[in-house]
Parts: structure tokens; sequence; C-alpha cells
């Protein structure tokens, strides 16, 4: 083999970098959108979900309940996090999905305080992009938390009651282990309000990217491969598997109500009233047992919510 | 009863075992397809020129070597996160197997034939569709059955950005909701399907070569 | 915003410059698991082969292992496994391994294969033993292929353990699904393209490889 040789492969990877370089003059990308926001759907309502059960169920409720009226409904289930379809519901890829109005308040603006349901849902309003609206909130709640593996509990002595300031001042500096979803890493319901607010520091976190609050953040915690992870309030593996999860005593998870996220223009008032029907209904119980059918009977969703939603007459 | 249960996807695949079979075919073989035609003429002008070989050889060969998912996302940024994204770089992927397959196929025509073909006074393009390619075909379709196969397996990480990886699909699903059924149901689906494709090509290389088949009946 | 535009952002965000999740750390886990993956792999395949081919059997079973590495999709494999036995580092190798075997076997079984019978014959006669044969005919003739198949196995096992991200290991891949998941495009360009140049580089190490190792009597080409 020669110099020839090298050249052949020297000059295609280079031709194959210049390319790459030049890509960039064809992008989608206008002023400001990402590549990742999709584009506008016509037509029906889009219902989308973000990549975890419950959020996958609510989608199916939802959108059920629009279609029990008539409304025409497709599905885009399981997309991703909050900061991908929140994008998607701005440029109208998706025109319905469902929220936690803390959640998404703390995504439009990390600072804003959340004390009560009327303050964040007015917040809100405030911070949405144009056309978009979230309707009235359900008193069905289900939030972040920090919950730690047995061991790591049985280690510091900790039991119910106690709070993430708590561990935070017996872990004293010590690293640890943290799994959640990518986004926890960004969020201030994630590591930016543990180290803000808690004070707990960057070089002791080692963080493990596994999902939102599904099962491989389930299976992580209850081996002891994490010492710590975020599930959901609503999780039923939490006294499964001997879990404990801390009291957020300085309120980073906030305040979570599930709650329509639409986009004005795509829903009638038909099916603003079936949505607003739906949450007045919804309450934490309500969504545990539904959660519960879903992720340990293993229940298909839309079987689930059709069940429950012809249960409470919402639909026949 | 638990025939049907298997092929019953959930509810928030959004497409049913059928459709998957569908999409995962028309994007895979398409590109398997769009592949092969773009590779002709590229072979062609390689084996008349074979100073040319060696760079293009390279190139595809740099463009295989990249993981498809860099090459997947790297494309958002200009088809968006669509089917096309996953098209195009599986596209890219065949011309390593098809362009040598081409190449190969054409060299392996004896040049006495040539002669013949020139003696008896065939034009350029007549003895291309009509000696050249002919003769070339066993070597070719083995490289298209080799670049088809591949590029069903490709797919499946065409998933990671979105519901565009067929049977890959239910890879990230199943991963999601920890379900192995799933899994399975597309790892073997996706396998039979690869078997499926590989003698449905062979049947059809028997087709375009009845020469062969009195080869085999004779010796 | 271009791609370069995208690529410098990436480079001038500080959150990449050290800790877990910094490019040294996520680039030098990527080579980890591959250099350790192609390893074992070849470890466990280039006995194998050269003992196959030499001896001028198993051209059916290997055949069959081709066509097996060349249609199982690498993602389904490491998801089967990370679901059915667990998420650890261990197992998501496994897939690495299994798919770094194959190109090493087809291409090492027809190098050996394909070493001049006249050369090996006259090794015989010279009074050597089969092992110094392999040793010293046929390994050194059959070089270029050997490396070849390495070389296959190599980029196929950094393209896999860029998947391995998906199961929550480190690796380049990282950037690459945080990314998606964060809407962050820049940090998606930033992993795709630092896999690719890691690609690139490793065709490039491939080629030094050879031009060291291979006699310059195979040259002649």
């Amino acid at each position: 083999m020669s110099r020839k040789t090298f050249l052949r492969f020297a000059a295609p990877a280079a031709a194959v970098l210049a390319a790459t370089a030049l890509a960039g003059c064809g992008s989608t990308s206008s002023s400001g959108t990402s590549p990742l926001a999709g584009s506008a759907a016509t037509g029906s309502v889009v219902v989308g979900s973000d990549n975890f059960a419950e959020s996958i169920l609510l989608a199916d409720v939802y959108g059920q309940a629009l279609a029990a009226k008539g409304i025409k409904v497709s599905y885009k289930l399981d997309i991703g996090s909050r900061e991908v379809t929140y994008n998607l519901v701005k440029s109208g890829a998706i025109t319905l999905k469902p929220e936690y109005n803390g959640a998404l308040l703390s995504y439009l603006d990390s600072s804003a305080a959340q004390t009560s349901t009327s303050e964040v849902d007015s917040a809100i309003t405030a911070h949405l992009a144009s056309g978009l609206e979230i309707l009235t909130p359900s008193s069905a709640q289900d939030n972040d938390t920090l919950t730690l593996s047995k061991q790591e509990a049985a280690t510091y002595g900790l039991s119910k009651g106690a709070t993430i300031s708590d561990f935070i001042t017996k872990l004293d500096g010590k690293p640890i282990v943290i799994g959640g979803s990518p986004e926890f890493q960004t969020r201030t319901e994630g590591l930016v309000g543990l180290e803000q607010d808690y004070g707990l520091k960057a070089s002791q976190i080692t963080y493990k990217s596994l999902d939102a609050g599904g099962p491989l953040t389930e299976k992580a915690l209850t081996s002891g491969d994490v010492q710590a992870g975020d599930l959901f309030t609503t999780d039923p593996t939490i006294s499964q598997g001997g879990l404990l999860t801390l009291v957020d005593n300085k309120n980073i998870f906030g305040v979570q109500d599930v709650l329509p996220l639409v986009k004005q223009s795509a829903l009638s008032s038909t099916g603003v009233a079936a949505l607003n029907a739906v949450d007045a209904q919804l309450t934490s119980d309500v969504l545990l047992k539904l959660d519960t059918e879903v992720q340990v009977q293993k229940e298909d969703p839309l079987t689930v919510a059709n069940a429950w939603l012809k249960s409470v007459g919402l639909s026949s | 009863m638990i025939a049907a249960s298997v092929f019953d996807l959930p509810s928030y695949v959004q497409s049913s075992f059928l459709g998957l079979i569908v999409t995962q075919l028309e994007v895979s073989l398409g590109a398997t397809l769009a592949g092969l035609v773009i590779s002709l003429p590229i072979g062609q002008l390689c084996s008349r020129l074979p100073k040319f070989y060696p760079p293009v050889l390279g190139l595809v060969t740099v463009i295989y070597s990249i993981p498809s998912i860099a090459l997947f996302v790297l494309l958002i940024d200009i088809t968006g996160e669509t089917e096309t994204t996953v098209f195009i770089p599986l596209t890219l992927y065949t011309l390593a197997i098809l362009v040598p397959g081409v190449v190969d196929g054409i060299r392996s025509v004896p040049p006495n034939v040539l002669d013949a073909a020139n003696g008896m006074g065939y034009g350029r393009v007549r003895r291309y569709l009509t000696v050249e390619l002919p003769i070339a075909l066993p070597t070719l379709m083995a490289a298209v059955r080799v670049a088809a196969v591949s590029s069903l397996s490709l797919m499946s990480i065409g998933a990671t950005i979105g519901n565009y990886g067929g049977f890959g699909d239910l890879f990230i699903l199943g991963l999601r909701v920890f379900d192995s059924k799933l899994i399975w149901l597309g790892l073997i689906s996706l396998l039979v399907l690869s078997v499926l494709c590989d003698l449905l090509l062979r049947w059809v290389q028997r087709l375009l070569t009845p020469w062969a088949r009195t080869l085999r009946s004779v010796g | 915003m271009n791609l370069l535009g995208y690529l410098r952002q990436f480079f001038d965000d500080p959150s990449y410059r050290s800790g877990y999740d910094g490019i040294w750390t996520r680039m030098l886990e990527h080579c980890e698991y591959s250099l350790i993956a192609l390893v074992i792999a070849a470890a466990i395949a280039l006995p194998l082969s050269i003992l196959s081919g030499h001896s001028g059997r198993g051209d059916g079973a290997i055949s069959i292992v081709a066509v097996i590495g060349r249609a199982m999709p690498s993602l389904g494999l490491l998801v089967l496994l990370a679901v059915e036995l667990q998420i650890s580092l261990t197992v998501t190798m496994i897939p690495l391994v299994l798919l770094g075997i194959p190109p090493i076997l087809l291409y090492t079984h027809a190098g050996i294969r394909a070493v001049d019978p006249a050369a090996v014959d006259a090794a015989r006669g010279l009074g050597m033993t089969p092992w110094q044969t392999i040793r010293q005919v046929e390994i050194p003739a059959a070089l270029p292929l050997i490396l070849a198949g390495l070389r296959g196995a190599a980029v196929q096992i950094v393209a896999t353990a860029t998947l391995a991200a998906v199961v929550s290991f480190g690796g380049l891949g990282r950037y690459i699904i945080d990314g998606l998941y964060q809407f962050d495009y820049k940090q998606v360009v930033g992993g795709a393209v630092l896999v690719a140049l890691l690609s690139l580089a490793t065709l490039l190490v491939f080629w030094i490889l050879d031009r060291l190792l291979v006699s310059p009597g195979l040259r002649a080409r």
C-alpha cells in the first residue's frame, strides 16, 4: 500500500467533512427554531404525550374524551420529554398534550416560585408562547421526587419523613450516584434545583441517564445500582421496593396538577368542555388506580382510559 | 387466540404489525433500490475508467464506517425528523456494498465475450444491457442480497429519532416499558423478514438468468 | 444556524469541559468500551478462523455466521439483553463483542485459505511444524485480509458502542441521546461529529498498522 492508498481514504474523508460543513447551508432551522421542532400538522386534533407511562395514559384519556364527543383525534405517543413535546405543540405538530403545571412553569421560567395552583397557572399563562393555552387543572397531582434506594436509606439511618436537606447534610460532601431521565440534569425540579437550593455540589454527583421515572430507574434503585433517583409520586414501586422518598422541604418539585396544554386554534369549545369535564373527575386517587392498572397489571392504557371514561359517564 | 395476541401490538405503537412490515420493507428495500440505481452508473464509470475506482471506493467505505445514528441525527437539520432522514443514509450505506458489486460483476465478464459482441456489431448500450449486465448478474445480485439484509437491520436504529425504525420501534418501546416480549417480536420478525427477502432475491435472480437453470440441469 | 455553528456552540459550552459529562471523559469511555470489545472478539475469532483457514474446513459455518452477523440488528440485541438480563456494563459489552466476531472470522478464514499453497508446501518441505507454518508463512501472507477483518470489526464495534447510551451507559452516544431528550441540538451535533471523527480515526489507525506490519513483498498490487 502506498501514499496513493492513503490519499484514497484521506481525500474522501476530507470530502465528507467538507460536505458536512456545507450541508449546514441547507439547514431547515429558520431563525431560532431548533431542527428538532417538527412542523405543523393539519386537520384533526393530534394528541401527543411524553415518554413515560402516565403521560401516555393521560393522553389516551384526554383523546378518547374528545373522540366520545365526535371530535376527530389522532395520536403521537411516547415522543420524548417536555423539552421536545412543548416545542412540538408550539410548532403545531401536536395540538394537545397532558401537562403538569409546576413542571411546565419550571420549564418556561426556572426562577418562578411555586406556592399555589392559581399562582402557578397565571404565571404559566403569562409565559406561554402565543396560541397556546392551559385548561382548568384537575386535582390529580404527580410530582418528581428524590427517592433513595433501600441500602442508601439504611446507611444513613433515614426513614419516612426525612427531608432532602437531612440527607444532604448526612451525605456531608461524599459522592453520590443519581439516576433519572436525561433532562433531569438540566431542570430546576432536578439536579439544578438540588445544586442551587439544596447545596448539593456538582462535584459530588455522578449521573446515570435512565428514563423518566420508568422501569429503568425503578430497577436501578431497587437493585442499588444508583443510590438516589427520580421516581414519580404515583409510582407503585416505591412502596413495593421499600424505597424512601425524601420530603422536598425546599419545594423544588413544586405543585404538579395534571392539566391539558392545547393549541387554541385546534380545539373547539365542545372539546374544551370535554377536557374540563375530565379534569373535574380526575383526582390523585383515580390517577394512582389507573396507573396501577397500566404499570402493575400491564393492561393497555387505551383500554384503561376507555373503561374509566365510561365508568364516569364521559363516554358511552 | 394465542396467535392473535402475539401480533396485537399495544395501542401506543400507533401502527399495526402489518403496518410495521410495510414500513420496514418500503424504506429498507426502497433504499437498496435507490442505492442500486446510483451504483449502476457509478460502477460502470469505475470499470471503464479504473482511475476513479480507488477514490470512489474510499469514499463509500468512509461513509459506511460512520455510525448510522450519527448520520441520521446530522440529517435532522436538513430533512427534519422524518422517514427521509432514515432513507438517505440507508441508501448511502448500500453504496459501499453495491458499487464494488457492480464493478466486480462487470469485471467478471470474460474479455472474449465482449470481443464477440463487438464483433457482432453491438453498440455500447446494447452490449451493456444485453451482454455485460446479464453475465454480471450473479455477482451483482449477491451484492444486492447483502445490501438488502444490511438495510433491513440498519433501519431499526432509525427508531432512536422517532418511530421511523420499522421493527426497531418495538426495540425502543420494549425498553421504555421493559417488556421483552415486544423486543423478541421485533427481533424475530426482522430476522424472518431478512431470510424471506434473501430467498425472494435469489428467486428473482433465477428468473433473470434463465440460462443458468439450463447449465444447472446439464451439469 | 448551520452544523458548524452548532458545533462551535457545543465546544464553547463549559459543561462539556470536565466532569462526568466532559468531552474527554466520554471519548475515553467510548474508546474503552470499543477497545476491550475488539480485543475479546479478536481473542475468540482469530484462533478459530486461523485454524479453520489452515485446515480448509468450515467454509459453510463461517458463511452462516457472516450472514447472521449482517442481519442481526445491533440495537435490538443490546436492548434485548438489557431487559432480559440486566442493565450492566458487562451485559452491554456482549453485543459489542458478538457483532465484532463475524468480520474477523470471515476475513481471516478467507485470508488464510487464500495463501499460496506452494508457499505452504515449501514450508512443509523445509520441515516446519504446522504451528510454525501458520506463524511464519500463513499469517504474514494473510495479514492484509486479517487487518481488513479487524478493521471491519472495529468500525462495527465503535458504531454499536454509540448505542450503549440508549441503555444508560456513557461514550459519545450519550451526547446524541441526551441532546435528543433535552431538545439540545448542539449536543446532538457534537456527539455525532465526534463519533464520526472517531470512526475516521479508526480507519486511519488500521491504515497505519497495515503500512507497519504488512510485508513489502505483499505490497506490489
